[in-house]
């Protein structure tokens, strides 16, 4: 073995960074990875050494306390639901803004991204005002004895909203992609439309689905703004977890807030995961992702 | 010709073209369910901030802007998107002039570090800051010695945005760049044009609408942010309250005319957002690459 961290030729030897005509590499990465570190890397490591600091079991001693374990449970468990009800819709709403031509097609799918853009706390209030009881939807609802704000109904409902997007926009570059030919050979091959919907269509758009919808419970998990003015945030039934960090927070307890924190992110950490794997199988089953 | 006598010869409705597509009655139904449903779940909340706002007429909704706390939080709202826009905006254009043009190991893992903060929760973005600058955090005593406040101060506000808002910028160019590869550049600077020179006049006009796409989306979430910053701020009444803050702070006191007033501007800054977005991807779809998903 010759020492190859003098001087690797291009054709032997591992080399950290691609020799190139272009300049400014230098710069562009030092710049890179400095404010990276200062400004993500830096605070979320304060996160991380604050939880080291409780401990595995201070973690979990802190995340059974009845009042966090009911926040953790409100969260994830009403973000799954919402999610998946999100994922659902979200399919139809990608498959007619793809597929269908209709009056007003372009705007519809404008304002599908309006949950982006609308500030969190506008969407909060915006639709604390709609359900409340007295309010255009919260109304006709009480009257039928349906209360939605202030229950988890409400918290289902202002996570449906947020996590539309997310759903939307994953699944509709794929419908776009999809092979036509592979429907005139399903229904040459004498499938009606349904079967080929079911059999031909939809298992490639599968892994999309699945994609949306981990990143829209993902988001809908860490979701604060629009969910506590609909919430009615009482302890056991409609407090999420974010919510709960603040509280922890002003009442100076910073490492109860560390350790729901750590809890959270960890499941980011995990969906994140998950959804990578979920794409590389998707490029490896179909070829796209 | 000959496919048209098939069409016809083969029925009515089986024909080849509509092999491919679902009955009418059944697009008409997915049509307006769908339709319906983005109705109801979007349009909907987004018409009650405007009916509210209005509801005790305009001398009213104006009066709330009159008020010294509203001007303050729009003021302070305006600067901090004034500072985290162009900071995220410099990072975006070096982290993807890095990742882009160059071949370096660790990439991928750069690029899912740079993704980082859009999967971390508002308020666990609010949170770190806390525990990093705070009283009882890592550097509190030394910044409390050298009476430096960051915390529940425009500062903590600004990184705090700065936090939530880092990727946009950067997400929008990394793909784009990389799909244009190095062949311009490369062609400029055979031409004989520095590296600066390379960059500002083929590079830089080669990615302009995806950074321009990027800025608007960038500055409509550090305007509107909420959690992260309702978390460092403190909420000192036309100190460290944003228009979000102020947004809240009304509505806790059954201030409803005033909060939906102040709402509204941020959903229009929202429909301006969405319109400014529209445009750059209907007329320059190519040129910032299509890409939708965040």
């Amino acid at each position: 073995m010759n020492n190859t961290a003098i001087a690797p030729t291009p054709a032997e030897g591992w080399r950290w960074k691609q020799p190139s005509v272009i300049p400014g590499f230098g710069i562009a990465f030092g710049y890179t990875i400095v404010y990276l570190s200062l400004v993500v890397l830096l605070p979320l490591g304060a996160l991380v050494l604050r939880a080291s600091e409780v401990g595995l079991s201070g973690l979990v001693a802190v995340a059974f306390e009845p009042r966090v374990f009911a926040a953790l449970r409100v969260s994830f468990g009403v973000s799954a639901v919402a999610a998946v009800v999100a994922s659902i819709f979200g399919l139809l709403v990608a498959w007619v803004l793809t597929r269908y031509d209709f009056p007003g097609r372009k705007f519809v799918d404008a304002m599908v991204d309006l949950p982006f853009a609308l500030p969190t706390a506008v969407a909060g209030i915006a639709l604390a005002a709609l359900y409340a009881p007295n309010g255009w939807v919260g109304a006709p609802l009480a009257a039928l004895g349906i209360k939605v704000a202030y229950t988890p109904l409400g918290i289902f409902v202002a996570l449906v909203f947020i996590g539309l997007p997310f759903t939307v926009r994953t699944v509709q570059p794929l419908i776009a992609d999809l092979d036509r030919e592979l429907e005139e050979a399903a229904a040459t091959l004498g499938a009606s439309r349904a079967q080929a919907l079911r059999q031909v269509l939809l298992p490639p758009l599968a892994p999309a689905v699945l994609t949306g919808l981990a990143l829209a419970f993902a988001r809908a998990v860490g979701e604060y703004g629009s969910v506590i003015f609909i919430a009615g945030n009482l302890p056991f039934v409609s407090e999420i977890a974010p919510l709960l960090i603040v509280i922890k927070l002003s009442e100076f307890d910073y490492t109860g807030a560390t350790v729901i924190a750590t809890i959270m992110l960890a499941l980011a950490f995990v969906m994140l995961f998950a959804i990578n794997l979920l794409q590389a199988w998707s490029r490896r089953r179909f070829g796209h992702g | 010709m000959v496919d048209a006598a098939f069409e016809r010869r083969s029925g009515s409705a089986a024909g080849v073209a509509d092999a491919t597509t679902e009955r009418r009655t059944t697009r008409v139904a997915a049509t307006l369910v769908a339709v319906a449903f983005l109705a109801f779940f979007l349009l909907l909340p987004l018409a009650v901030v405007f009916v509210e706002a209005f509801r005790k007429g305009v001398d009213v909704y104006l009066a709330a802007f009159g008020e010294p706390d509203a001007q303050a939080a729009i003021r302070l709202t305006l600067l901090v998107a004034a500072i985290a826009v162009p900071l995220n905006l410099v990072f975006g254009v070096a982290a993807s002039w890095a990742i882009a043009k160059f071949e370096f190991a660790g990439k991928s893992f750069l690029i899912t570090l740079i993704d980082l903060p859009f999967s971390v929760s508002p308020v666990v973005s609010g949170l770190v800051y806390v525990l990093l600058f705070g009283a009882q955090g890592l550097l509190g005593p030394w910044l409390l010695e050298h009476d430096i406040r960051i915390v529940f101060a425009v500062p903590g506000i600004v990184l705090a945005t700065v936090f939530v808002t880092f990727p946009f910028v950067a997400r929008e160019l990394i793909p784009l760049m990389q799909e244009q590869g190095n062949s311009d550049e490369e062609a400029a600077m055979t031409l004989g044009a520095g590296g600066l020179r390379a960059f500002l006049t083929v590079t830089l006009p080669n990615v302009r609408w995806a950074l321009l796409y990027g800025v608007l989306l960038c500055n409509a979430r550090a305007m509107g942010e909420f959690g992260a910053v309702s978390v460092v701020s403190g909420h000192i009444r036309g100190l460290t309250n944003t228009m979000p803050l102020h947004v809240e702070i009304l509505y806790n006191e059954y201030n409803f005319v005033a909060a939906f007033a102040v709402a509204s501007l941020l959903a229009l800054l929202a429909l301006l957002t969405l319109v400014g977005k529209s445009i750059l991807e209907w007329r320059f779809g190519d040129a910032i690459s299509g890409r939708t998903a965040h």
